[in-house]
């Protein structure tokens, strides 16, 4: 028996060693690489970050569209799941559908809505033949950024609200139907038993999907990058491009410090301030 | 009568609100999937909604001039690779955390998820450091590798949860019937768990055909497809593009994406419900 308890760690030893090595490697290369110049310790790098033009807006542009997009996201997913929780004819073609964003990458999702909101896409088409405009609304270019913003916004809220959504409805099937009897028993109405019930309960998938959506909304890049290039700098697409354009290594570990930074302390926060009131032991 | 209008009201409604949203999601990509086929002339037609005129030719010059194709080629190969490495060591990570009770099991499995909050992908900028020592820079083998880390979190627990459903009895009744646990596990655990795994295969696959900063900073001219695309078409430089390589690029992107789906569907909900526990 005690030879026996040895097993289970080595089993789990494989896997747990790359992933810190895959964390911990990178992190520490990145501090290096963002504190040292020449082997001695040096803040120059970091005064190179700061004091380049685009570093705050790279900031303020990936913190805002995770403050648009995210509560945008979460309060849709609600509705959605809410809804498709009841039984009805057609609901797991329904299901079908608003999951398939869920494969859809988001280059590939920043391409089909350029073809949405083009100068000839099929918006501004449709606009035209009923007679709403008279000239294609423009979306694209670097004198439009703040339709810019927007389209990248419409485009990320269709691509990635499946996530928070089946998050959400994987929680809401989790929750014991007894509950919900017994509240209807003694005549709670449906808003009391959301509050009261539902919404305590749901706190759990709230937390993992907002920590996942905020974890890539750091990261956000590929959908930038496709419909707006630096028009609107982002925090992984200025580490990209200086890491492949400029070839400033340091620089562009200090984009990745940041977003990492910013992953953890939103995490933090969130395991924090929608503690889980658990009202049953989660299997 | 009152109550029978109410209820018909509310049951439009409720089929309006589920009809618009399915709409939402599946225009914008026929949409794509249409202009990605359709001629030139009646693209530019501002009055042309739904074009006449068709073509393969842009899905064509993407695939065969402008290198989709090996990026096909090589996404395929980096997420087979993925999923061979993560399920190697992933595997038996959940079978340990779903079979056994030890001590430090809860931190262990609390410090996977935790991991699961860490921005991987972005780690690949200075990896590239090591990459570039180790001969790994653009190969496929590095990405795969970077993948694996990021997929890694999510096959240990979906794995460990699927591993949890296979009763222990069976598992049980075969070793008593002289099978090691090795040889139950093969025997037994593992075929029932198999339509589980696959699902998770699947998984782990699009994960890593979509993912496409790691692909990027790690290679230049092994390009998975993700970044083959991005880099003929991205805003800044590729702006020259016209709009629909664009969509034919879409096209090629998404279908494979959504065929996974198709297969994976019964998995999807219960599988994002392991992930998150």
């Amino acid at each position: 028996m005690e030879r026996k308890s040895l097993l289970p760690y080595l089993l789990i030893l494989p896997a747990f060693a790359y992933l810190l090595f895959f964390v911990g490697y990178p992190l520490l290369q990145a501090l290096y690489l963002a504190f040292t110049q020449n082997g001695a310790f040096s803040l120059d790098t970091v005064r190179r970050t700061i004091n380049d033009y685009y570093f705050w807006s790279a900031f303020k542009d990936t913190l805002a569209f995770a403050a648009v997009i995210i509560p945008i996201q979460l309060f849709l997913a609600i509705v959605f799941a809410l809804l498709l929780n009841k039984a009805f004819k057609g609901k797991d073609l329904a299901i079908y559908a608003l999951v398939i964003p869920l494969t859809i990458s988001d280059v590939a999702g920043g391409l089909i809505w350029y073809s949405m909101l083009s100068p000839y896409g099929f918006v501004n088409k449709v606009l035209m033949n009923i007679g709403l405009i008279s000239h294609p609304v423009y979306f694209f270019g670097y004198q439009f950024r703040n339709r810019e913003f927007l389209a990248i916004v419409m485009a990320e809220v269709w691509r990635a609200t499946s996530i928070v959504f089946i998050i959400i409805l994987a929680g809401l099937q989790m929750i014991s139907k007894e509950y919900i009897e017994a509240a209807e028993v003694f005549g709670a109405s449906y808003w009391t038993r959301l509050r009261r019930i539902v919404f305590p309960m749901l706190k759990p998938s709230i937390q993992s999907a907002l920590i996942i959506r905020t974890l890539f909304a750091m990261q956000i890049f590929g959908v930038v990058w496709i419909l707006a290039g630096r028009d609107l700098p982002v925090l992984a697409g200025e580490g990209f491009y200086q890491l492949t354009v400029i070839k400033d290594y340091g620089v562009a570990s200090i984009y990745a410090l940041i977003i990492a930074g910013l992953s953890i302390l939103f995490g933090a926060v969130y395991v924090k301030f929608l503690k889980a009131e658990y009202l049953e032991v989660m299997r | 009568m009152k109550d029978e209008t109410v209820y018909t009201l509310k049951k439009i409604g409720f089929y309006t609100v589920i009809f618009t949203a399915v709409a939402w999601i599946l225009i914008p990509i026929i949409v794509s999937f249409l202009y990605g086929f359709t001629s030139k002339a009646d693209y530019y037609d501002p009055h042309m909604v739904i074009p006449h005129h068709y073509t393969t030719e842009y899905v064509r010059v993407i695939l065969f001039t402008l290198g989709a194709w090996d990026g096909i080629k090589n996404s395929t190969i980096v997420a087979t690779l993925t999923i061979i490495i993560s399920f190697i060591l992933g595997i038996p990570a959940g079978y340990s955390i779903a079979k056994f009770v030890f001590p430090g099991k809860d931190t262990i499995k609390l410090s996977i998820i935790a991991l699961r909050m860490f921005p991987i992908p972005v780690m690949a900028i200075p990896l590239i450091i090591l990459y570039i020592r180790l001969h790994l820079a653009d190969t496929l083998l590095g990405v795969a590798l970077a993948h694996t880390a990021m997929a890694l979190p999510f096959v240990v627990l979906i794995t460990s949860s699927i591993f949890s459903g296979v009763s222990k009895e069976y598992e049980e009744a075969a070793m008593v019937f002289g099978l090691t646990r090795l040889g139950s596990f093969l025997k037994i655990t593992l075929p029932l768990a198999l339509p589980g795994l696959a699902a998770a295969a699947m998984f782990t696959f699009v994960m890593s055909w979509n993912e496409v900063f790691v692909a990027s900073v790690l290679t230049l001219t092994h390009r998975t497809l993700p970044a083959q695309i991005l880099s003929i078409m991205a805003g800044s430089s590729g702006g020259a593009a016209p709009d629909y390589y664009k969509f034919a690029a879409a096209f090629i992107m998404t279908l494979p994406a959504m065929l996974f789906i198709f297969f994976a569907r019964k998995y999807l909900v219960t599988m994002w419900g392991i992930t998150l526990k």
